[in-house]
């Protein structure tokens, strides 16, 4: 039975190793994908949205297969779930304080 | 008094105790890189101008730098998996790869900020250029912190392989998932600062 149960898991991990190739080749495909968009020279705001949707792309590969977050525990999600509001909310900081810092002093 | 090390799964949160206090530290490293992503935004929309950062910056070696350290991530993910099939041996080989390619980022980022002060490109020159090397730099540190954890499960620390292979498979898939942020936090500031 162990030796059974072994192989299972072999075979799990040749599974994982098949994606992390995968995720490996579309990473440098979306590298490649980022500058040659760059190079397109597109108006700023176009040009940042298509850059940061890339990014998130690729980041989201990495997070999800090499951070295994695709098949997390629900604390794990939790904690990242209370990171994320926060982290948007010191993004969204500056937005705030755009005009002239009215939003904060008025 | 000893803190004693676990690998044995918590029954209240599913996990070991190690993967919530690598994930909590992350949380952490987001909040940290965040603080100085909204910097650049309030600089950037600040400011009446701001360069495109390939007119200062060197593209080209910033992408090799990507594939660097994207190729990194895999080496590292292969080293825990090798672990996981006990192939310590080739552990030892994608180890070393990992920590190879940290290497190679180090040197490149050196001649980059090297060929900035050579031209009188400094941190104090502009806000831009503020923001590249704070942000550059610490990013530098991180790297520089987990080649030092990576160097250690690859030397003296493998020992623990021979005594306790799951401790060590635990501590190697923590090192890793610290790598694996590094190289997401570089994805994000690739384009932010070399492209747009």
């Amino acid at each position: 039975m162990e030796s059974t149960s072994s192989d299972h898991h072999a075979v799990d991990v040749d599974k994982h190793v098949r994606i992390y190739i995968t995720v490996f080749v579309a990473l440098m495909v979306l590298t490649i994908v980022t500058v040659a968009i760059a190079r397109l020279h597109l108006p700023v705001p176009v040009a940042v949205t298509v850059a940061l949707l890339v990014a998130t792309i690729k980041g989201s590969l990495v997070a999800c297969y090499f951070m295994h977050l695709i098949s997390e525990k629900k604390l794990i999600y939790a904690v990242l779930a209370l990171t994320v509001a926060f982290f948007i909310a010191l993004l969204a900081l500056p937005v705030f304080t755009h005009n002239n810092g009215y939003w904060i002093h008025g | 008094m000893d803190i004693p090390y676990t690998v044995e799964v918590r029954r209240d949160t599913g996990l070991t105790n190690g993967k919530i206090g690598i994930w909590l530290f992350l949380a952490s490293e987001v909040m940290l890189f965040g603080a100085l992503f909204a910097s650049y935004i309030l600089l950037r929309t600040g400011a009446t101008e701001w360069p495109r950062g390939d007119t200062i910056l060197n593209v080209p070696l910033a992408t090799l730098n990507t594939i660097v350290l994207i190729s990194s991530s895999v080496t590292m993910v292969m080293a825990w998996a090798s672990l996981m099939r006990n192939r310590f041996g080739t552990f030892r080989i994608y180890m070393g790869a990992t920590i190879f390619c940290g290497l190679i980022f180090l040197v490149v980022k050196y001649f980059e900020y090297s060929s900035k002060f050579h031209h009188g490109l400094l941190p104090s020159t502009n806000n831009f250029l503020a923001i590249y090397f704070t942000l550059t730099g610490l990013h530098g540190l991180h790297v520089i912190g987990g080649m030092v954890v990576n160097a250690y499960f690859w030397g003296p620390g493998a020992k623990l392989w021979k005594t306790n292979p799951a401790w060590f498979t635990n501590r190697v898939e923590h090192s890793g998932l610290f790598w694996h942020f590094v190289d997401l936090v570089w994805i994000f500031l690739f384009p932010i600062l070399y492209l747009l």
